[in-house]
């Protein structure tokens, strides 16, 4: 009788000529795999931004509308750091004089070598003032720049002031005279 | 004397454990990491040495976008209905409650709010929006908004947040204080993204000796 022969030959016992199927190791290298996951586990860690923002405080102090109950600072103990704009950065030291040679041109690199020099000049670390101006042309990236070299330099007394119109020239006049010096 | 055979050790390791702990590890990291939403409004914040985290709830946030238009924010709702009902009433604007309620910010003057509140959520978007009104000293409407939104808390100090990109200008950010000023609040954080402190800097000699940073 014809019959097909279903079976894989597993359970058949095989002829002398057949080979015996070797029995296949169930165990898996998984060297492989471990390096897989290893890998994603780094591009997971390195692409993950710490996304966490932070906060920096400020505290505005209570205006004050009569003169007497202004705070005082010693003219000596005073920085005035204006910002301009381009991430321009000028200051003074003291109160600026008539004819404006206190008033200096820096940037964000130098003006934290400029208030560490102050800050060792003053006698006393309670009369160091920075008053801090930003013009209208810059930005809030400055402010808050400008502010942290606050913290990063630990200048406790610090003040947000409008600016003079005098010094928005001055400044004007500076921006323009770098201007045309680059252009140079 | 005969020496003790060594039985030659296989060099293959099971991989298994360490398979495991692998997997582990990943999955670990990606079920903990939280995207970030998307925002409607796209603000780059500037860095700073700041350590301490923003906080994430009772805030009322101010936000600055780079053209200087200026959006509010809040989180709870109960305060939102307030401070809508409160306009509704002063104002008399109109206001859907149920879209000021759900509204995630705003950013309309209190003429165009009633339209801003009718549009579809996914068309609200910054660049398009026009933002509360801030830059006329006059007629500062952030002001306003925040007396409604102190009177909503009652004596309860939410944390007022500044979050403005890198680019706005100064003065958007100073009409922002003028009207924190005006309604007495004093205190207020600014977003910013961590950044190292600089080495040899007197803020990191402190932090070297170990000394507390006051926050």
């Amino acid at each position: 009788m014809a019959e097909m022969d279903t079976s894989s030959g597993g359970g058949h016992k095989k002829g002398p000529g057949v080979k015996k199927s070797k029995k296949l190791s169930t165990r898996v290298d998984l060297t492989p795999m471990v390096d897989l996951g290893f890998l994603l586990i780094t591009f997971f860690i390195f692409t993950t931004t710490m996304s966490q923002a932070t906060a920096m405080k400020l505290n505005l102090p209570k205006d004050a509308d009569k003169p007497e109950d202004q705070n005082k600072a010693k003219q000596s103990g005073v920085i005035t750091i204006l910002l301009g704009k381009d991430n321009n950065v000028f200051y003074y030291e003291g109160e600026l004089d008539n004819s404006a040679s206190n008033f200096k041109s820096s940037n964000f690199h130098d003006i934290r070598d400029v208030l560490i020099k102050k800050k060792n000049s003053v006698k006393e670390l309670k009369d160091f003032v920075v008053i801090l101006k930003p013009s209208e042309e810059c930005t809030y990236k400055n402010v808050i720049d400008i502010l942290d070299e606050m913290t990063i330099n630990v200048c406790t007394r610090y003040a947000l002031v409008d600016i003079t119109d005098v010094e928005t020239q001055l400044v004007k006049k500076s921006e323009e005279i770098a201007a045309a010096g680059g252009g140079n | 004397m005969g020496r003790a055979k060594l039985p030659r050790k296989s060099t293959s390791i099971d991989m298994t454990a360490m398979c495991d702990v692998a997997f582990l590890l990943l999955s670990f990291f990606i079920l903990t990491t939280k995207f970030k939403p998307s925002e409607a409004i796209a603000v780059t914040i500037p860095k700073s040495v700041a350590a301490k985290v923003a906080p994430q709830k009772d805030f009322v946030q101010i936000i600055i976008d780079k053209d200087g238009k200026v959006f509010l924010e809040m989180d709870d709702e109960s305060i939102k209905e307030t401070v809508g009902n409160a306009l509704n009433n002063t104002k008399n604007l109109g206001l859907d409650m149920k879209a000021f309620k759900k509204s995630p910010f705003y950013g309309a003057s209190f003429g165009e709010l009633k339209s801003f509140l009718a549009l579809p959520e996914d068309q609200r978007k910054g660049n398009l929006l026009p933002g509360i009104p801030v830059k006329d000293t006059a007629n500062n409407e952030l002001t306003e908004w925040m007396t409604q939104v102190m009177s909503a808390y009652q004596g309860k100090k939410p944390f007022f947040l500044v979050k403005g990109d890198n680019l706005a200008k100064f003065p958007a950010f100073k009409s922002v204080i003028t009207a924190f000023k005006k309604n007495d609040i004093l205190k207020f954080q600014m977003v910013t993204s961590p950044e190292g402190v600089p080495v040899g800097s007197d803020l990191w000699k402190k932090a070297q000796s170990g000394e507390k940073r006051e926050e």
